[in-house]
Formats: structure tokens, C-alpha cells, sequence
């Protein structure tokens, strides 16, 4: 039982202010559900469109077939038509077009004369959340109280805005009233409704991160807003740097001096941070990096979503040094798993990159509540007591990791970091012996690293002769496809990685040798997880499943695949 | 107490001869004269010859990437207010790898004093055209001479809004170290761009060359913007010494709230005190 919402419009015709009441009322109601946006890199005008599912279990990805289309112009109904179900219903303003006189899908609702007769043209968006109420079953006063928290600043403007939406309620009660049937509700345990970039820079906040540089760049900028929002009242400094080489320079000063520091970016402007990044690896400074990728190359399509980053980002820098790769499975896995990477990269003092893309930055989902007792702030720093004098940065010890002292914290010692090779105090040297001693601390730490590397995530049939491998934000689509596959008698599983570098093979190997085949679903157009798998483990994967026009995978795409190759 | 000498630390490797000494033993006196202690303070460098400074000054240091002295400096003076931070490169460093930068930087205006080692070369990569090399100047890749204008890293500034500009040569001793000190006492960023010698790779620019030309003005108002950007412009058969423009205007830190009280780097902090950050989301 679920219901699939598509709204579309152009941009700038509020298609988010929709779906955020309606996705909010929701999850306060107790469903579960998850709200996906696809749009252009464009201020006004084009097509714009988001989906909603609402699903017991709490869906882990939307779908194409839509049961309820919100048409705001003329194209977003052509376009989406034939993914409307014959049971299905189309809103639109009859007012601004009409639908050909054979649909019989209709529900035509004057949304901007409505408006107007409630205040304002500017309503127009609440005057659809009501008709989208009536036709779930759900009564107003689930969105009423909404709009008084979000107009409380401004008086008068709630009421109106609920006059908007009954009479949007009631239009659409003439045509379907609850003609669509709202799934059992979940858990009522009071959960968030939350978009991939918040839970990011929640995790960054509550991890300890003071400071975050960055340029902006689409997908990553939510990170951004939400810190900058957040710096007016928690000890966090954001800074717009002038480029992406300050934006990480900046973050690996600040690091050096003392805090937890963070930079978000997308792939153009990692490139521009690369020499940044062997910066930190020679320095040993703690360094967080939020790549959130878009496809590429260049500028290549700035709003959309592909998993091309993967091999670069393992790759970036010049010069050989320890750095670890994670990405994510979900909203609760990266709110844990972006304080895992500011753990490991104070504990061995190294950059580590988190992978997220647009398919994860600007999706919501209602999560339960996050634990954030489970979150750690350990900073593995020394101070006067601990150390020998004269402080050494780099005293080579057995693992690799050197004790790190601060700037200012014991009167007389001075901590120096070298862009050089350098010895054991931070000096340039250029003898064969040091530089060598100091590769080999460096890479050191890669050991111990591996050991704190999750093992991929294994889901579905326990005994599977099919074995799908996927990364990232991938998981939820997978998820899915492994359950429709195995509705269809296919015995299949998902192996699915989190943590990417050092590379965890334990659980790959285990499987690959008891499964028939192996798949690696990717949304890049060389299977790039594949290519670090045969590189690490020597393991071939049988196919690959590939998308890279930008959209990410719909469950039905992947069954397709697998299917066409029983 | 420390004194001059307990700041001059590490095996040079200079030219003998090289300007960068008398930069150096002049920051050394305005360190100790302002008594700031190594462990509270911190230098940050680009890449090049003069960029070597934090290896040979008693103080933290972060010798980081080439044209990338600022960026560091303005993160760890967030991450630490309490340092005293100064930042100390070449000319192609600064101006050029790290134009950008410095453009930035003046605009935000953070509490960190600039040293430039303008010898107008690139000394490190033996001798190319740096962007304050005059017209004119033959090297191994201009080989034609410079034809660019030379870059005006004093008009530059004052453009942009430094409330603190001067320039020095390393063969006026006393008077660079006066100005280091002023520069470290100034609220705000201060730009000290110092003429040096190259011996090695700049022939034009020799220290009779300079010595020829530079002057002591009379600056009876340092808050004139317009004699200063006139003072910045000279440059030629007479080239002013001296802290032109001085006039100090609300710094990058003054404007971060969340800066008061102890620095960042020494707040405790546990996550689960952050736990009602997602009641905004219910
Ligand atoms: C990214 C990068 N590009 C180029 C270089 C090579 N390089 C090192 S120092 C330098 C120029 C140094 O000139 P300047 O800053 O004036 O310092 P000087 O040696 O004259 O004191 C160059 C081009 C480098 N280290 N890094
Ligand atoms: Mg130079």
C-alpha cells in the first residue's frame, strides 16, 4: 500500500514549499515516506520536478509510476502523463491550461484564483497542498498547524494561507475524496523529516566541527546553509572562501591550530583543492572533506547526480600518502558516518574524504531520531605534560601517528608542519634516509586504518546466486530491486559498501566464491567500484550495471538488468 | 626574557649576501622587543627562498603551500585568536601563485601582519620574472625582457581597503624592524612590502639600485588615502620608505560573535549536549 506524488513545474514555481508541508505533515502524522527532487541549473523557467512516496516500511526509493500528478504548467503533464496511473489523478489550474478532453484523470482546481481569494496569488502552492489532502484522506488541520510555526513571524499570514488551503481541500472534494488510501502509519516515535545535506551538517556540528570553508558549488551548498544558519548560535565559524585552494587551506590552518575542520565541495572544485589535499597528507593534518558529487566532466551537469568521483577521489594529490574514502547508505549511515570520518582523521591524522551526490544531498526522508551519544569526539591530542622536549610534530613511532600538540598550549615549544619533507621537528631536509623514514610513517598508518573499516552492508537472500554490489547513495534503489527480484523467485543479495578506502574485502571474498555471478551497479559509465575491487582483490565482477545521464536508478531499471541476464 | 638572538634558529640555506638576513634579524628585534612568546605565536609561509622563514625564527610555524600563505593563517586565527599571526613570502608567493588571496584577505581584513620579500624575482626557481619585475628585465624565460607592467602591490592595497600599508628595504634595518612592529601592533591586516635584493638572479635591481632610490617621506596625515595612493605610486628615480596609509577599520575577527571568550581550539565539548538539533526537524 503506498501512495507516489510527482509535482512538477518550472523553476521558481515552488514546487519545494509543497512537499515540504506536505512531506512534514506526514511524517508528523506517523507515515513514512521520502521526497526526491530532480531539477535544472536554472533560476526561472524549465522543468522542475519532485516525487513524494509514501509507503509502509518507509520507502527507501521513489518510483516512476505516479498515482497523484501535480501538473503547475502544461509540460510537466506531458511529460509525466504516461507514468500516471489509469487509476491515478492529475491536479492542475484549469485557469492556466487545459487537458485534452479523453483524460479522465482530472481534478481541476483553480489554484491561483483560489489564491486570490484568499489573500494572494502567492498561495497558489497552498491551495494544492489542500487539494493533495482531500485526495489522501488527510484532513487540514495536519497542515494548518505547520503554517502557523512557519508564519508565526508574520501576522495574518497563516490564516490566510489555511483559508488557501481548505479551499483547495474542498475544490478537489468534488472530484476524489480519499481516492487514495494512505498506507498503516510507522512507529510513532516522533520522527525528523530531513534532507541528506542537514543531516550532514548536523553531523558536522554535533561532531565538534568550529570551522567550515567553502565556495559554493551545487550539490554541496546545503552543508553550507546549514552551518551558516547554525553560526549565529552554536561556536562554528563559516566562512566563504575566495576559491576552493583557500577553502582547504583555510580548513587545514584552522585544523593545524585546533579545531575540527570541515570543506564541502562537488568534483570541480575538489579539483581545484587536490594540491590542498596532498598538503594534508604530507602535514599530517586532520582534514574532513564533503564531496557531494555531480556528473562531470567540467561543469557537466551541474544539478544532477553521478557516482564519477570515485577513482578521483581515491587518486587526488600528488605524492603517495594515507587518506580513507567513505561514503554513505542512508540518513542515519551518514549522520554516524561523517562523525566516523572526523574521528578518523584527528586519530590518524589524515584527510579523509566523505562521497556523497546529489541523490543523497537533496533527498528526504523520515529517519527515526538520531543517537547522538553514539557520536565521538576524541581528539587525540597531546599537551605539555605528555610531551618530550623539544616537541617533535613528526617523532617517528611504531604505527606511523606522532603524538599532535596544538599551537600555544606549552610555553616555550613550538609545533612546525612542512610542506617539505621534512624530520622529525617539521625541517626541510632532503637526505635519502629521513625522506624515506618519513614515507614509511606515513604509510604506516594505512594498516590500522583497514581495521577500522566497516564491512560492506549484506542484504537479502541468505543464499543468493546473484550478488549485487553498489556504494553509496545506491543503497535504497538496490534495496528495493533485491526485494521485486526476489518476489520474482530470483535468489539475490546486496552487498553494499559504505566505507570504501581502505578497501574491506572480507565479506566480498566470503561471498564471491559461494554466489553464480556478480553484478556492480553504478551510476558512472566504467563501474569505477568495480575497477577498485579487481585492483585490490583481483576479483572480476561478471557485469556491470551502469547509468550515467545524470538521473539516478529507478528499481525497475535494475530488475530489468539482471533479469534480461537469467 | 628572550632576546634578538633566541628567535634566530636553523641552518640557513641562503645565498650569502641574500636580503632575507636582515628581514629576518629585523623580525627577530620586533619579536623580542614586543615580547611575544614562540610558543604564542605563529608564522605562515608559501613556498620559495624567503618562504623558508618559519624554519629559522623560533615560533610555530605552518610552511605550507606555494602562493598559499594566507588561507592557513586567517583559518588558524579563527581556530585560535589568542595567536599572534604573521604571514611571510615571496612577492611571487604573494602576489602572484597567491593574487587571489591577497585580494580576499585585505577585504577581510583579519588581525595578521603581511611580510613580503619583494626582490622582485622568483629566487627559489633561479631567476624568472615575478609579477613586481619591471619592465624590461631579461631572464631565462623572458627573453625578450618583461613587457607586463609591473603589479603596484602598495596601490593594489590601498585600493582594496588595507588600513595598514608600508614599504621597507632589508638595507634600512632599524627602520624595518620599527615597522614589523607596527604592523604586529596594528588591529587589522597590515601589508609590509619589503625591497630586497636578489644577488644571485635579479642584476637590475641591486642593493646600490635600491639604496639610489629610496627616501623617507614626510607623511603629515597617514589616514590620507590620496597623498598614500599618490606615495604608492612613486616609484623610479625615488621609491618612499615608510608606513604610507594607517587607519584601522573593524576587523574579519571583530565581526565573528562566536569568537568571544576562549579561543575555539580550548572549548570542551560533548556531542550529546547538540542532541536538540533535530527537534527543528520533527
Ligand atoms: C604550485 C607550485 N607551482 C610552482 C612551484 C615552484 N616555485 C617554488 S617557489 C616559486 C617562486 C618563488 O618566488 P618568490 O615567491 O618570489 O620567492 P623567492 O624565492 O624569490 O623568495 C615557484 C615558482 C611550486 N612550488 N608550487
Ligand atoms: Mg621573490
Amino acid at each position: 500500500m503506498e501512495i507516489n506524488i510527482l509535482i512538477g513545474g518550472a523553476a521558481g514555481q515552488g514546487m519545494d514549499t509543497v512537499m515540504n508541508l506536505l512531506g512534514k505533515a506526514l511524517v508528523r502524522e506517523g507515515y513514512g515516506l521520502i521526497y526526491t527532487k530532480d531539477y535544472m541549473s536554472r533560476v526561472r523557467g524549465g522543468h522542475n520536478f519532485s516525487r513524494l512516496r509514501i509507503a509502509s516500511g518507509t520507502p527507501w526509493t521513489t518510483i516512476e509510476a505516479i498515482d497523484i500528478l501535480v501538473a503547475l504548467n502544461e509540460e510537466t503533464y506531458k511529460t509525466h502523463k504516461d507514468n500516471l496511473l489509469p487509476t491515478g489523478r492529475v491536479i492542475y489550474d484549469p485557469g492556466l491550461f487545459l487537458l485534452p478532453d479523453h483524460e479522465k484523470r482530472a481534478v481541476p482546481v483553480e489554484l491561483e484564483k483560489l489564491a486570490k481569494e484568499a489573500g494572494g496569488a502567492i498561495m497558489a502552492n497552498t491551495v494544492a497542498v489542500g487539494a493533495l489532502l482531500v485526495l489522501i484522506g488527510l484532513p487540514p488541520v495536519a497542515v494548518e498547524k505547520l503554517l502557523h510555526e512557519v508564519f508565526s513571524s508574520k501576522k495574518g499570514v497563516a490564516e490566510q494561507n489555511i483559508k488557501a488551503l481548505k479551499k483547495g481541500y474542498e475544490a478537489a472534494a468534488e472530484y476524489c475524496s480519499a481516492c487514495f488510501v494512505l498506507p498503516p502509519k510507522e512507529r510513532q516515535s516522533k520522527r525528523l523529516f530531513i534532507e541528506g545535506n542537514q543531516v550532514l551538517g548536523m553531523a558536522a556540528l554535533a561532531s565538534g566541527c568550529r570551522f567550515l570553508s567553502a565556495y559554493p558549488m551545487t550539490p554541496a551548498t546545503g552543508i553550507l546553509n546549514y552551518l551558516a544558519a547554525k553560526s549565529k548560535s552554536y561556536p562554528v565559524v563559516v566562512e566563504q572562501a575566495e576559491d576552493e585552494i583557500a577553502a582547504i587551506n583555510m580548513a587545514l590552518g584552522a585544523s593545524y591550530a585546533g579545531v575540527r575542520a570541515l570543506t564541502v565541495t562537488s568534483g570541480g572544485g575538489f579539483s581545484l583543492m587536490v594540491e590542498g589535499l596532498s598538503l594534508a597528507g604530507m602535514t599530517e593534518t586532520p582534514l574532513v572533506v564533503v564531496v557531494a558529487m555531480r556528473p562531470g566532466p567540467a561543469t557537466g551537469l551541474p544539478t544532477r547526480s553521478e557516482q564519477g568521483d570515485l577513482s578521483f577521489v581515491l587518486h587526488a594529490g600528488h605524492g603517495e600518502f594515507p587518506r580513507a574514502v567513505l561514503s554513505a547508505t542512508s540518513h542515519e549511515d551518514a549522520f554516524y558516518r561523517l562523525n566516523k570520518a572526523f574521528e578518523l582523521a584527528d586519530r590518524f591524522q589524515i584527510p579523509v574524504i566523505f562521497l556523497s551526490d546529489q541523490n543523497f544531498a537533496d533527498t528526504h526522508r523520515s529517519v527515526e531520531p538520531f543517537d547522538f551519544s553514539r557520536l565521538g569526539y576524541n581528539r587525540h591530542l597531546v599537551g605539555e605534560k605528555d610531551i618530550q622536549k623539544p616537541y617533535r610534530r613528526y617523532l617517528l613511532t611504531e604505527d606511523g601517528i606522532s603524538p599532535r600538540m596544538i599551537p600555544g598550549v606549552a610555553e616555550g615549544e613550538v609545533v612546525l608542519v612542512d610542506s617539505d619533507e621534512h624530520d622529525e621537528k617539521g625541517h626541510i631536509i632532503e637526505d635519502a634516509a629521513t625522506r624515506v623514514r618519513m614515507v614509511n610513517k606515513r604509510m604506516n598508518k594505512l594498516t590500522a586504518l583497514a581495521e577500522e573499516m566497516d564491512e560492506p552492508d549484506l542484504y537479502g537472500d541468505p543464499h543468493p546466486q546473484k550478488l549485487l554490489v553498489g556504494w553509496g547513495s545506491n543503497y535504497g534503489v538496490l534495496r528495493e530491486a533485491v526485494n521485486n527480484l526476489a518476489a520474482l523467485g530470483v535468489k539475490v543479495a546486496l552487498l553494499h559498501f559504505s566505507d570504501l578506502w581502505p578497501l574491506p574485502q572480507k565479506r566480498l571474498l566470503e561471498l564471491a566464491g559461494r554466489v553464480k555471478q556478480l553484478y556492480c551497479v553504478e551510476n558512472n559509465a566504467t563501474g569505477q567500484l568495480a575497477a577498485l575491487i579487481r585492483r585490490e582483490t583481483g576479483l572480476a565482477i561478471d557485469r556491470l550495471i551502469l547509468k550515467y545521464d545524470g538521473r539516478p536508478f529507478m528499481p525497475h531499471e535494475i530488475v530489468g538488468e539482471v533479469e534480461k541476464n537469467a | 626574557m628572550l632576546s634578538e638572538k633566541d628567535y634566530l634558529v636553523g641552518d640557513t640555506a641562503w645565498c650569502p649576501g641574500c636580503g632575507n638576513f636582515a628581514i629576518r634579524e629585523a623580525l627577530a628585534g620586533a619579536l623580542a622587543e614586543l615580547k611575544i612568546e614562540p610558543h604564542r605565536l605563529l608564522i605562515c609561509s608559501g613556498i620559495g627562498q624567503a618562504a623558508k622563514i618559519p624554519h629559522y625564527i623560533k615560533a610555530n610555524g605552518f610552511n605550507g603551500l606555494h602562493g598559499r600563505a594566507l588561507p592557513p593563517a586567517l583559518g588558524a586565527k579563527v581556530a585560535n585568536k589568542e595567536l599572534t599571526v604573521i604571514v611571510e613570502s615571496g612577492d611571487g608567493d604573494s602576489y602572484g601563485e597567491g593574487g587571489n588571496h591577497f585580494i580576499h584577505n585585505i577585504r577581510r581584513n583579519p588581525n595578521i601582519a603581511h611580510l613580503i620579500h619583494n626582490n622582485q624575482i622568483y629566487g627559489l626557481t633561479k631567476g624568472q620574472a615575478s609579477p613586481t619585475s619591471d619592465p624590461g628585465m631579461v631572464t631565462g624565460v623572458q627573453t625578450g625582457g618583461v613587457v607586463t607592467p609591473a603589479l603596484n602591490p602598495l596601490a593594489l592595497a590601498l585600493v582594496l581597503g588595507a588600513g595598514f600599508v608600508a614599504r621597507c628595504f632589508s638595507g634600512e634595518q632599524e627602520h624595518l624592524k620599527a615597522t614589523i612592529k607596527a604592523a604586529i601592533d596594528f588591529p587589522g591586516y597590515a601589508l609590509v612590502d619589503i625591497l630586497q635584493p636578489c644577488i644571485s638572479f635579479n642584476k637590475v635591481n641591486t642593493y646600490g639600485w635600491y639604496k639610489k632610490r629610496v627616501y623617507f617621506p614626510e607623511v603629515s596625515d597617514r589616514e590620507d588615502w590620496d597623498a598614500a595612493l599618490k606615495l604608492a605610486r612613486e616609484w623610479g628615480e625615488q621609491i618612499p620608505l615608510g608606513i604610507i596609509y594607517f587607519k584601522p577599520r573593524p576587523t574579519f575577527e571583530d565581526a565573528l560573535q562566536v569568537l568571544e571568550g576562549e579561543p575555539l581550539a580550548f572549548r570542551n565539548f560533548k556531542p550529546q549536549e547538540l542532541s536538540a538539533l533535530q527537534d527543528e526537524f520533527r
